[in-house]
């Protein structure tokens, strides 16, 4: 991002490593109270990671249940309480705050030159919220549980005897973690950027992560709201959703998928992020569309208040009110497309390094593309009525938001890994655990396309003995795909007990987190540092030819 | 009636092949599938491209072992980026129209279709055909073939979705309003019906089959499956045989299972007789009366560990059909 990139072969912090944010302060109050920006995010990092371990183990229970077409270890019951923990944890607790929160308190501020988020008191209030709810779900997990679905549908929600006030106070209170976090990095990007960094110099997961937060910020207060309702309904047996008291349960459909189908945005976008980063740094180009790639997450995030109504399109809403957002749905799609197109052009002409997190984003652009074309039937209105709540609808979102984000995030550690920690891993290890996920992953979901379009419905624990062999492939795929992620997990941990530390910028990134030391000294830079061009802007770049970086 | 596991009370087959598209029994399934077969050679037409690119560039561009090229200054190019959004835009609005063109006649019933009411409640299906006095059907749908037929239907307690894979329809069945959804059947069979509205515990057991039939006959079939009473045509040799006509016809499997397991309601297996302690405290025994309670007052009485959860069945099973229940009760030894 200067004038002259950091060169990978020299690093002037490996003769006189100075204490880095790590280390610069001991014991555990000094983790309990910083307001580190760094420090939050390695805690909000540890949080989700937690939370997606519980939550995975969940969903291992349930396609080990699925084995067989019959009642195997679980009740209908119990069954019922764990896919909706599964969904209610990955959702609340894991995948939105996984990038946005953990990475990108991490990195926001290193990527825009400065010394910490613009309000790093309001940083930590947000974690102590987010850690707030999780206490919550835990009681609601001891207390009965729940068994809803994620979704909390009414009036269902409104009757069922398990834990959904505790549940759903603790999804509105993660609301609140989520509104502030938005809020203290819209700021972030707003005012706290280098000098020189006009808004076309920021890097792409900058840009993504501000659209992330706008939409954080404006759509989190409508499920807050809803969430209130079915507290009120329940406590107070007001009539808002349930009709035996009057109220309208398909009402409550639009206010929750007004904030949960932004909420997929949320939890996608960051990745996208993560994408550009990955891919224009180990193929050292600059990436292909800047402006069209931030734009369309702009785009993205504004559409995406637009089509919540392909939820219900078999709700019983009015059909014209269904033909609008089967238009507006399509019309998502063509920022999406734009993303991936120009992710696979910044490949053209690169020198591609093939290293673990490259891996992760070349098995993202499969395993999200795959995602996002199977989004095309569910938004042709006549063939969503058949694939409505199937598994094929199942297999789509899991291809999204774990082949999209949670590949990404997972190919993000990686890339980040030695910034944040200090360690590099074993690249071999890596590779294997990569390859492990990418197959465990598609054996897992691609099979429930089939079974979707075959007719299986969602959320049953017994079903028909002729979809019994497709079960059973997506099964083994979900024991390859723990298996991946139980690998990943062991050879990070022994990469922290490796000797040898790791370089300031081990693969020659020019974005500004490069330019200081691995792990980053607690104010991130000594001097402020001043921006001269583009993120992108690597020294194999052939210059002869005409470079023209946007300025 | 089919033998089936008891999971799935009631209900036929469905393909096994993941590649085969189920059967289309509908005129709505067979121009659904058009659109389905068109909506996937675009997106294997956009999947080969993308990925296609993407792994030509992955093994022509990899960075070879001397050390980095000099890669491309390509940064953006106006005309690439207006045809890449340009062709997928064409083929989202060829999707869209075609799309909302059979919607439209999806959710359009003609006016000469056969009314046929749908109710449904945790976990069962209730058709009744208002033409056909005191025809009433349980987790079953008898259709004929070449007729239009429109349900409308409710619920009476959490939103139910009902589905029918081989005429690729569904709609949620919500309560405090009514629904509509209308096909008309072109193939003979047996096929099944799912609930496809996460309901609660016996969501996977809300299942049961639609039955089409040849118009000439559709009127005698309905009229002979509607007709519960005891019938030595039918195979009943005792009371006990028309009990267990009653148990598959009202959907009693869904939580009474005969084999002993604890399903939503206890098992039929060797209940009778048995002393149970209920919910406050006291003790019943299982006999005549305490049965017939719980078919009509069901929630009066309920045994410990089980949640008050069944419907009446008041109105729905005459004294006869009652009777019968109890005697293929006792039976379950």
């Amino acid at each position: 991002m200067s004038t002259q990139p950091a060169s990978t072969s020299i690093n002037p912090f490996d003769e006189n490593r100075e204490t880095d944010y790590l280390r610069a302060k001991k014991g555990l109050m000094s983790w309990l109270v910083t307001v580190d920006h760094k420090r939050l995010g390695v805690m909000y990092g540890l949080a989700v990671l937690f939370f997606f371990l519980i939550a995975g183990l969940l969903a291992i229970l349930l396609r080990t249940e699925l084995f067989t077409p019959d009642q195997d270890f679980m009740s209908a019951q119990t069954y019922n309480q764990v896919f909706t923990l599964h969904g209610a944890i990955m959702v609340f607790l894991f995948i939105i705050p996984s990038v946005p929160a953990a990475m990108g308190n991490f990195l926001l501020p290193l990527m825009l030159g400065a010394k910490d988020v613009a309000f790093p008191r309001l940083n930590l209030l947000s974690f102590y919220i987010y850690s707030v709810a999780s206490v919550f779900f835990i009681a609601a997990l001891l207390n009965g549980g729940l068994d809803t679905g994620w979704t909390f549908y009414t009036p269902y929600s409104t009757q069922s005897g398990t834990a959904v006030v505790t549940a759903t106070a603790g999804a509105f209170i993660a609301g609140f973690s989520s509104i502030l976090t938005g809020l203290n990095f819209i700021v972030t990007v707003h005012k706290m950027r280098a000098p020189g960094m006009t808004w076309n110099r920021m890097p792409l997961f900058v840009w993504a992560i501000y659209a992330t937060a706008v939409i954080q910020v404006l759509a989190t207060p409508v499920l807050a709201i809803t969430l209130l309702l079915i507290i009120i309904e329940r406590v107070l047996g007001i009539g808002i959703f349930d009709p035996a008291m009057g109220g309208d349960p398909v009402l409550f459909q639009h206010f929750f998928w007004f904030y949960s189908h932004p909420a997929v945005y949320i939890m996608i976008l960051p990745g996208f992020g993560i994408i550009s980063e990955l891919i224009t740094v180990h193929s050292r180009k600059h990436i292909f569309g800047y402006k069209a790639i931030a734009l369309s997450s702009v785009a993205i995030a504004v559409i995406s208040f637009l089509v919540w109504g392909h939820h219900l399109f078999v709700s019983g809403q009015s059909e014209l009110v269904g033909i609008l957002f089967s238009f507006l749905t399509f019309a998502v799609g063509v920022p999406t497309a734009i993303k991936v197109f120009s992710w696979i052009a910044t490949l053209y002409r690169g020198s591609i390094v093939y290293n673990t997190s490259m891996w992760y984003a070349m098995a993202f652009l499969w395993t999200f593309s795959v995602g996002g074309l199977t989004g095309l039937p569910l938004s042709t209105l006549a063939i969503d009525v058949h694939l409505h709540d199937t598994y094929f609808v199942v297999a789509h979102f899991h291809y999204v938001m774990v082949g999209g984000t949670v590949v990404a995030f997972i190919g993000g550690i990686h890339h980040w890994w030695g910034k944040i920690t200090g360690k590099m891993f074993n690249e071999t290890a890596g590779k294997i655990g990569c390859l492990l996920v990418f197959i465990g992953f598609n054996v897992t979901f691609m099979t429930q396309f089939f079974l979707g379009h075959q007719g299986m419905p969602r959320r049953y624990y017994a079903y028909l003995p002729e979809y019994q062999t497709m079960h059973q492939v997506s099964t083994v795929g979900s024991w390859i795909l723990a298996a991946g992620l139980f690998w990943i997990m062991i050879y990070l941990i022994a990469s922290l007990f490796n000797k040898s530390r790791a370089p300031a910028n081990p693969w020659g990134g020019v974005s500004l987190e490069w330019h200081t030391q691995s792990p980053p000294i607690e104010h991130n830079f000594h001097e402020t540092p001043h921006v001269h061009g583009s993120p992108y802007d690597f020294p194999e770049i052939d210059k002869s030819a005409g470079f023209h970086a946007p300025h | 009636m089919i033998f089936l596991p008891e999971s799935n009370p009631g209900t036929p087959p469905m393909s096994d092949s993941p590649w085969s598209l189920l059967p289309a029994a509908s005129a709505n399934a067979q121009s659904l599938d058009n659109l389905y077969i068109f909506c996937w050679s675009l997106i294997a037409v956009g999947l080969v491209a993308a990925i296609g690119a993407q792994i030509y560039f992955m093994l022509k561009y990899k960075k070879p072992a001397h050390g980095h090229n000099k890669t491309s200054p390509l940064t953006h190019s106006g005309k690439l980026e207006f045809w890449w959004s340009a062709i997928p835009t064409v083929g989202f609005v060829i999707l869209f129209a075609w799309g909302e063109i059979d919607y439209m006649k999806q959710v359009t019933p003609p006016a000469d279709a056969i009314d046929v009411r749908i109710t449904g409640q945790k976990w069962f299906w209730t058709a009744e055909y208002p033409d056909v006095p005191g025809a009433q059907l349980n987790n079953q749908l008898i259709v004929p073939v070449g007729r239009p037929m429109r349900l409308t239907m409710t619920s009476t307690d959490v939103i139910h979705s009902f589905f029918i894979p081989v005429f690729r329809l569904k709609k949620d069945v919500v309560p405090g309003r009514y629904t509509v959804m209308w096909f008309e059947a072109i193939k003979e069979g047996e096929y099944p019906l799912f609930c496809t509205e996460y309901c609660g515990d016996q969501h996977s057991g809300m299942i049961g089959k639609v039955l089409v039939v040849s118009a000439d006959k559709y009127l005698e079939i309905l009229k002979e499956a509607a007709r519960l009473e005891f019938d030595p045509a039918k195979g009943d040799k005792t009371m006990a045989d028309f009990g267990k006509r009653v148990y598959d016809a009202r959907g009693c499997a869904t939580c009474h299972s005969l084999d002993g397991s604890a399903k939503t309601g206890p098992s039929f297996k060797g209940v009778y007789g048995k002393t149970e302690s209920i919910i406050g405290g006291s003790t019943i025994t299982v006999e005549d009366n305490y049965i017939r309670e719980s078919v009509l007052e069901p929630n009066a009485k309920v045994v410990q560990g089980f949640s008050p959860q069944m419907p009446s069945f008041a109105g729905q099973l005459d004294d006869k059909q009652i009777t019968a229940l109890i005697e293929f009760i006792k039976a379950q030894k």
